[in-house]
């Protein structure tokens, strides 16, 4: 046994590894990094998912330009007014926290509604199969269907439906806009959370260019901008354009439009109903867009519930205040 | 056959590619290899580590090991400076070059005990070679890796699009198509090579 060789190791490696150690040590301390301690409050308040919805490269990248004030403070719109608030305090700011959104797809045209043009063998990736003459779908313009949302969805708030378009979950979605930059045909948006009526078409063609190939594409027929009680439409692009700053979410044009092309995202919609204060004089048959009000003259009027559809315009213009809407929610009489 | 320069690197590079025609070094061909830009990142960090790693060990080796007759105790020395090596270069870089630790920081430490790294300084050793030698085999062996993983996440990312049937998608894919990367660079052996 030979027991100098055993020291003689025993020495090397312990005393290597003890020499190390100590200059790692001596390292960390002196070339440790100062972090601005705002920084990390901020990333703690952060929700952490990483979306890359404020335009920086996860939430380490924002709560690191906010402390450097280079970012606005309320560009979290997955946390939304509660974070911005936590991070105004913690830069003693005042914020005013950004509106909530949500991601719809704006394209109704599934395998039903929408035929393709070819059998499409190729990669099964949005994008792959859109640069092959833009998709086998017949409608150049709408979802071509094979899922890349699903792919990139940071939240998993995405899947696919049975008729081959994306299914978003409104209570997971986060509003980061990761699949509306992603898809390659521009089918998904970001609405204000609290709205309810949005077209559902991309399609720039017209008339019957879209009947061919979709069964529920807009014709740039233009009615809804007619019908709308507050002027929120306007036809751009043979497409209606809303404006949701002026939009009420009456649904007049949701159900107005003939191709059945805006969706109504409200759980139900409330019935008009007339009280015997009613003095009969008729204004409300003549704003009604449904006819869904009668009654002769001088006699107190009466709802036909089934033509309803609960937009509000009667309690508008009722002179003597005779109508409420009640019912299911969607919106409250106060809103109108 | 005595080796110049040019021809270690080539061989290095080619002929006796760490992945491809050693297979060592799996892991990270597997793991990193699914996109092109983490592959180019991680390439960054094993020319980084391989020539530091070189260097360190073959003056270790050369002035302390042998000379004490240490030489069994190579395996726990190169592993315990490399990592002690790495972990202190990782703080230099945060510190003070703050771009290149944001390019290939989280490497860094990925690859610090990876066994191509300790391959590498152990075939300096078993050839023989000078330090300019181990130098350039280090250059030669680090960009046949960046090679063989740039190459294989291009192939991957196209296999993650291609219709393939579930029961081979992911990884069994990735096994076959990398065996048949190795079979072409097979073809190299017939040129000449270290051995």
């Amino acid at each position: 046994m030979d027991w100098s060789l055993i020291i003689k190791s025993l020495v090397t490696l312990g005393g290597l590894g003890l020499i190390l150690g100590v200059i790692l040590l001596i390292a960390s301390i002196k070339l440790a990094v100062k972090v601005d301690e705002r920084e990390a409050r901020i990333r703690s308040v952060l929700p952490g998912a990483n979306c890359g919805a404020c335009g920086y490269p996860g939430c380490d990248g924002y709560a690191a330009a906010i402390a450097a004030g280079k970012a606005p403070l309320n560009s979290c719109s997955v946390g939304g007014p509660e974070v911005a608030r936590k991070i105004g305090e913690i830069m003693g700011q005042e914020v005013t926290a950004a509106e909530p959104k949500v991601a719809v797809l704006i394209c109704r045209g599934g395998k039903n509604e929408a035929p393709l043009r070819f059998q499409y063998k190729g990669a099964q990736n949005c994008r792959q199969a859109a640069l092959l003459l833009g998709g086998p779908k017949a409608c150049i313009y709408g979802c071509v269907g094979f899922g890349h949302c699903v792919t990139v969805c940071p939240v998993q708030a995405i899947r696919m439906g049975e008729n081959r378009l994306p299914i978003i979950d409104e209570r997971k979605c986060i509003g980061c806009g990761r699949c509306v930059t992603e898809c390659p045909k521009g089918t998904l948006t970001l609405i204000p959370r609290r709205k309810l009526i949005y077209l559902a078409c991309v399609s720039h063609d017209r008339g019957r260019a879209v009947k061919e190939v979709c069964s529920v594409g807009c014709i740039a027929c233009g009615l809804c901008t007619r019908v709308c009680p507050v002027g929120a439409l306007r036809m751009e692009n043979n497409l209606p354009v809303m404006d949701f700053q002026k939009c009420i979410d009456c649904g007049i044009c949701a159900h107005k439009c003939p191709t059945k092309s805006f969706i109504d995202r409200a759980p139900g919609r409330p019935k008009a109903s007339i009280n015997p204060r009613c003095t009969g004089c008729g204004e409300c048959v003549k704003v009604c867009q449904f006819k869904a009000i009668e009654g002769e003259p001088g006699k107190q009027h009466r709802v036909i519930p089934e033509k309803c559809i609960g937009c509000g315009q009667c309690v508008l213009v009722c002179p003597v205040k005779a109508i409420d809407l009640v019912g299911a929610l969607g919106h409250s009489v106060k809103t109108i | 056959m005595k080796l110049n320069p040019g021809q270690i690197f080539l061989a290095a590079f080619l002929v006796n590619n760490i992945i491809l025609m050693r297979f060592i070094g799996l892991c990270p061909f597997f793991g990193v290899s699914t996109s092109v830009s983490t592959s180019i990142g991680m390439s960054a960090a094993v020319l980084f580590v391989m020539l530091l790693a070189s260097w360190v060990s073959w003056v270790l080796y050369h002035a302390m090991l042998l000379p004490l007759g240490l030489v069994f105790l190579r395996t726990a020395v190169f592993i315990l400076v490399i990592a002690a090596l790495v972990q202190f270069v990782e703080m230099f870089l945060k510190r003070y070059i703050r771009n290149l630790y944001s390019a290939m920081g989280i490497y860094l430490p990925l690859i610090t005990t990876n066994c191509a790294i300790l391959a590498v300084t152990f075939f300096n050793i078993n050839y023989n070679f000078n330090l300019l030698q181990a130098t350039v085999f280090a250059l030669g062996t680090a960009a046949g890796f960046a090679l063989a993983i740039i190459l294989f996440a291009a192939i991957r990312e196209r296999l993650d699009d291609a219709p393939i049937s579930p029961a081979f998608k992911g990884y069994p894919i990735a096994f076959i198509g990398a065996a048949l990367v190795s079979l072409a660079f097979m073809g190299f052996t017939a040129l000449f090579g270290i051995s």
